[in-house]
């Protein structure tokens, strides 16, 4: 059967029996930045054609349906569009930080694609502190918005990038809180470590009424994180005009458009391989036949449905609930996330040492 | 110190329902998008059906001879709020040497036309009305101005 393992497995060896190592190194690095670049730009058509399809069919729309059949073709048009566009930089903008803040961006979202693991054996670097790897770095994407906002010489710009700032440094807190539930019950902080404790069951279900209160948290937190409504303060159209981005045109508009869905990703991942499994099925007790069956389905789609659903939820808040003002904004993280996340990973600690998870 | 706890829980238990009813509205639109209100305009243009009570433009109505039922009284140019009808009368000398008040032009401008519907509720005789059609625009303003009463058409017999 073929399986993502396999694959890369024979793109190793094969490699492997003609070139020296260090070649081998390096084909396989530019092999894996292809991949990575075009599973962004396929990340980025699907997300933003879901996300228009997702809000179209909340507010009794139809969404796009002209491009190609059912309008599938609609974000590659989008896309031409912003490619064709003129990338001009403002008079009075700090042109080296503008032009260089968007790949920041980018940048730091693709680093954060290296511990996850997509199918069983098959992630990019599965390296011991994959958790707290993906903490760390992923607090360091503020610094692109926070370029961006300063650099672009705009009041608006700048505000956006400072309540963004805000924002992030904040929900990072309860965001890892939540993680360090997880990975207080597995014991482990290397990603492959956390989707093998959960063969037996999801730490969703495993971990009792914390665990969901943890993942609850998460959610909230993350969606908080990649700037998405219901906390779009960085943005927040109807006071900033556009937030950061306000002065980017064309390509680069679009770099930052990609990071945002491209960060939902990696969230959406990182939250289905600690709570949902990651690539492992979902199995019930005994259910012999019932394993069975879910066991053939490959890892790959158990993880990229897990993703998906938690994106799709994701997307249903932002359509959903409206916009925090920026003082209630802080006050929900400080008041409300950020004791009950402390107070949860007591009793999370507590249910890890009797062992009273399943 | 219990009160504020009370309080607390209460405010976060009330928050999450009212999010949580929420979620359960949008989800059920989700779910039944196919219930939707949008109509697919130029895809679905010969099954178009419109309210009833839609209003696109004033028409005069013309029965087969060419007649209608406008005496020329000018009720609607009075009732009109933004001077969007111009009524101009000639007098018609009849089979008994008398003279008689009949409309020369009604006169229409659509481009000022609000669709109030005054001048239809002003009309004594119901020779106007409102019609469905809404595909209006045209390359000229000129085009906009128009006259109701078709040429050569005469007021119908026991109109008064």
């Amino acid at each position: 059967m073929l399986r993502l393992e396999n694959i890369s497995s024979f793109i190793h060896t094969s490699l492997s029996n003609h070139l020296s190592e260090t070649s081998v190194l390096l084909l396989e690095m530019t092999i894996i930045a292809l991949a990575a670049i075009t599973l962004f730009a396929l990340l980025g058509l699907i997300l933003v054609l879901m996300e228009r399809k997702v809000s179209a069919w909340i507010q009794i729309r139809l969404g796009p349906n002209r491009v190609g059949p059912k309008g599938i073709f609609q974000t590659a048009a989008d896309t031409l569009k912003l490619v064709l566009k003129e990338g001009f930089v403002p008079d009075g903008a700090d042109k080296f930080l503008y032009k260089l803040a968007p790949f920041v961006v980018m940048i730091i979202a693709m680093i954060l694609l290296a511990p996850i693991a997509f199918a069983k054996n098959f992630a990019i670097w599965d390296l011991n502190i994959g958790v707290f790897f993906i903490t760390a770095i992923s607090s360091v994407s503020v610094i692109g918005i926070l370029m961006a906002g300063w650099a672009s010489n705009n009041q608006y710009s700048l505000l956006g990038a400072m309540r963004s700032g805000a924002q992030i440094i904040s929900y990072e807190i309860s965001a890892g809180m939540a993680i360090l539930s997880i990975v207080v019950l597995t014991g482990s902080l290397q990603i492959s470590d956390i989707v093998a404790s959960q063969s037996n069951g999801w730490w969703l279900f495993k971990g009792h009424i914390p665990a969901l209160i943890a993942f609850v948290i998460y959610i909230i937190a993350v969606t908080a994180e990649t700037n998405r409504a219901p906390f779009d303060m960085a943005e927040a159209e109807s006071e900033l005009t556009g937030g950061f981005h306000t002065e980017y045109a064309g390509m680069r508009f679009a770099l930052f458009f990609l990071a945002e869905y491209i960060n939902i990703f990696i969230v959406c991942a990182i939250g289905a391989t600690l709570f949902l499994g990651g690539w492992m099925p979902f199995h019930i007790g005994n259910w012999e036949a019932f394993n069975h069956i879910m066991d053939y389905i490959p890892s790959s789609i158990w993880f990229l449905s897990k993703t998906f659903f938690l994106i799709f939820v994701i997307m249903w808040f932002r359509w959903t609930f409206p916009r925090l003002r920026i003082d209630q904004l802080l006050q929900l993280e400080w008041k409300y996330l950020l004791p009950i996340s402390l107070f949860n990973l007591l009793l999370i600690t507590l249910i890890a040492i009797k062992g009273w998870h399943f | 110190m219990i009160t504020f706890l009370k309080q607390y829980f209460k405010d976060i238990y009330q928050a999450i329902s009212s999010l949580l009813k929420g979620m359960k509205l949008t989800g059920y639109y989700f779910t039944h998008h196919k219930e939707i209100i949008t109509q697919q305009y130029p895809d679905n243009k010969s099954t178009l059906v419109l309210p009833e009570r839609f209003r696109g433009e004033v028409v005069m109505l013309h029965d087969e001879n060419n007649e209608h039922a406008c005496t020329g009284c000018s009720a609607c140019e009075l009732a009109c709020p933004n001077g969007t009808i111009k009524i101009i009368n000639k007098f018609e000398v009849n089979a008994e040497g008398k003279k008689k008040k009949a409309i020369d032009a009604f006169v229409y401008h659509l481009e000022l036309c609000t669709m109030c519907n005054l001048c239809i509720v002003a009309c004594p005789t119901d020779a106007i009305k409102m019609a469905q059609t809404f595909e209006h625009s045209v390359f000229d303003r000129s085009l906009l101005t128009k006259q109701l009463n078709k040429p050569n058409s005469k007021l119908r017999e026991g109109v008064e």
